[in-house]
């Protein structure tokens, strides 16, 4: 179970990114943490990764306070993540970036396996460079098999739909149903999609640096679209 | 052979010990001969007026490698082959040079390779050529190739050469002339550390229409070494040349690429890119989210880089 216990965050320049930041992510589940953009959630995923450190608050992962650990060590505790953006490498191959995640030398099934899960196949893609040549969709599934290929007790994706095509976004959506119902630990998505919003047990919602709401898909999703803000007279209905 | 040279040869050629029969090789060691063999269509025969060796490949050989590679296995040699190989119209070589320099002494180890390649019309070439420095002493482990191509009517030319670590000094100075739709590949990887310096050199002419050339450079400059590499190509007909410099600097090390491109015909269609930095951030940090630690992250994007 993951905990973050009044997590606050300043930029460089003063400005307070995250403001008292409390929530849980139990065991097993499906969490979807949503808002609008710029409100906090990156900075939420990539202080739970470790890649920043919080200003103040702690972060508690199965009862151990890991706040003070870098991203090396909140790896080897169990946590993985996957980047908005993710990073490409001149000459390290698709094949190497699996197997270092999986921390160990893996065979031609087992590098079969990594790819399939995200629907790429591992004869056209294994012994690619994670270079410039890959595409936003193709290198966003290779992120992805990346994490899944450490078999974490967390997994985060930050925006996991951000920067892919529409028709990469119905693979990727079929890739989080499937781990969704096979999961073994829990997932952490940053999103505003719907359609993974439709498939989460719970829901934060993170605005202007705080949580604003949270609570199971039941109780949260009803409440987002409904701002009330739509456009009174559509010029094209002629009101 | 002393087993200095063996254990070189591993390094440089992949060899272990000679090669089998029937395979053209030439094994120099501290400027001597350590063994040598022509094979059916590959005659290797000593220069009479210099320290070398004329490699003679006849037309229409298909898919054979030669391994003429050097080893100077002790201070206090300063070694010098001029190389000269003989590619027959239609011949499909690859060659096999790489270059091991051994120092436990206070004197220097020194290696001047001095090739040159003369590749007949259709014939295609690979060129292999790895380059290390080994042993404790504080004599310099000094490498200075120079290269010489002339490249006939469609040939093919595939040049990999590689410095991996231990020579404290090298400059090397690759020329070649391209005649109609030659085509020359050429791939260097380049690694100093501590107070090395490497000074490398290219400079490329395409002479016959529809002749090209594609130049990628990878180094990595670590500690306070110093590496200055020079791409010329000159395009005097219609013709394609793409020169890319990508290099990681890291520590106190500097790198300098200076790039020059003279377009002579009006159908020259000529390119460079350059990238130096040091390693991206963001790069680092993925490894991170993997497990590794800073110091493994480095080594693995080095690696990759310079594979």
């Amino acid at each position: 179970m993951l905990e973050l216990k009044n997590i606050s965050w300043k930029a460089e320049d003063g400005a307070d990114i995250l403001k008292d930041v409390s929530f849980v992510v139990p065991d097993n589940k499906f969490v979807v943490i949503t808002g609008p953009n710029g409100g906090g959630k990156t900075t939420t995923a990539k202080l739970i990764a470790g890649l920043m450190a919080p200003t103040s608050g702690q972060i508690i992962f199965d009862g151990t306070d890991i706040t003070k650990l870098g991203a090396t060590e909140r790896a080897k505790t169990g946590i993985g993540y996957a980047f908005q953006q993710p990073v490409r490498f001149k000459g390290i191959t698709v094949r190497e970036l699996i197997e270092m995640a999986a921390g160990k030398a893996l065979n031609e099934a087992d590098i079969c396996h990594a790819l399939t899960e995200v629907g790429l196949c591992a004869n056209e893609y294994a012994d690619r460079e994670v270079n410039a040549s890959l595409s936003g969709g193709e290198i966003k599934r290779i992120e992805i098999a990346t994490v899944l290929a450490r078999h974490t007790e967390l997994s985060v994706f930050d925006e996991p739909e951000a920067g892919i095509d529409l028709w990469s976004f119905t693979n990727l959506i079929e890739i989080f149903t499937r781990h969704r119902e096979s999961r073994k630990g829990s997932m952490l998505v940053v999103s505003h999609q719907e359609r993974l919003l439709n498939i989460a047990d719970e829901i934060i919602v993170i605005a202007d640096g705080k949580v604003t709401k949270q609570g199971t898909r039941e109780e949260i999703l009803p409440t987002l679209f409904t701002t009330g803000k739509a456009c009174k007279s559509c010029p094209k209905q002629g009101n | 052979m002393n087993e200095t040279t063996r254990e070189l040869l591993k390094i440089v050629s992949d060899m272990d010990g000679e090669p089998g029969p029937n395979v053209a090789y030439n094994i120099r060691e501290d400027s001597g001969c350590a063994g040598r063999q022509s094979s059916e269509h590959i005659k290797i025969t000593p220069k009479k007026d210099k320290p070398g060796i004329d490699i003679t490949i006849a037309a229409g050989t298909k898919s054979e490698n030669v391994y003429i590679p050097a080893c100077v296995t002790h201070s206090a040699v300063s070694d010098v082959a001029y190389n000269d190989f003989f590619i027959g119209d239609g011949a499909e070589v690859t060659i096999v040079a790489g270059c091991g320099v051994h120092s436990d002494g206070h004197e220097d180890a020194q290696h001047n390779g001095i090739h040159r390649f003369f590749i007949g019309k259709n014939a295609r070439v690979v060129y292999l050529e790895k380059h290390i420095g080994t042993g404790k002493g504080a004599g310099k482990r000094i490498i200075n190739p120079e290269t010489y191509v002339e490249m006939d009517e469609n040939s093919y030319m595939e040049m990999n050469t590689t410095q991996i670590g231990g020579v404290d000094s090298t400059k090397r100075d690759t020329g070649a002339k391209l005649a109609a739709n030659a085509k020359m590949v050429i791939r260097e990887r380049l690694l100093t550390d501590g107070e090395q310096e490497a000074e490398t050199k290219f400079t490329v002419e395409m002479n016959g229409e529809d002749s090209s050339i594609d130049l990628i450079s990878r180094s990595v400059a670590r500690g306070y070494s110093k590496q200055i590499l020079y791409s010329n190509i000159a395009g005097n007909a219609k013709c394609s040349g793409h020169s890319e410099c990508d290099a990681i600097i890291m520590d106190h090390g500097t790198v300098n690429a200076i790039p020059g491109l003279l377009a002579n015909h009006i159908d020259a269609a000529l390119i460079h890119e350059a990238a130096i930095g040091k390693i991206a951030g963001e790069q680092i940090l993925k490894l991170k989210t993997l497990g590794l630690t800073e110091k493994e992250a480095e080594e693995k994007i080095v690696n990759g880089f310079l594979k």
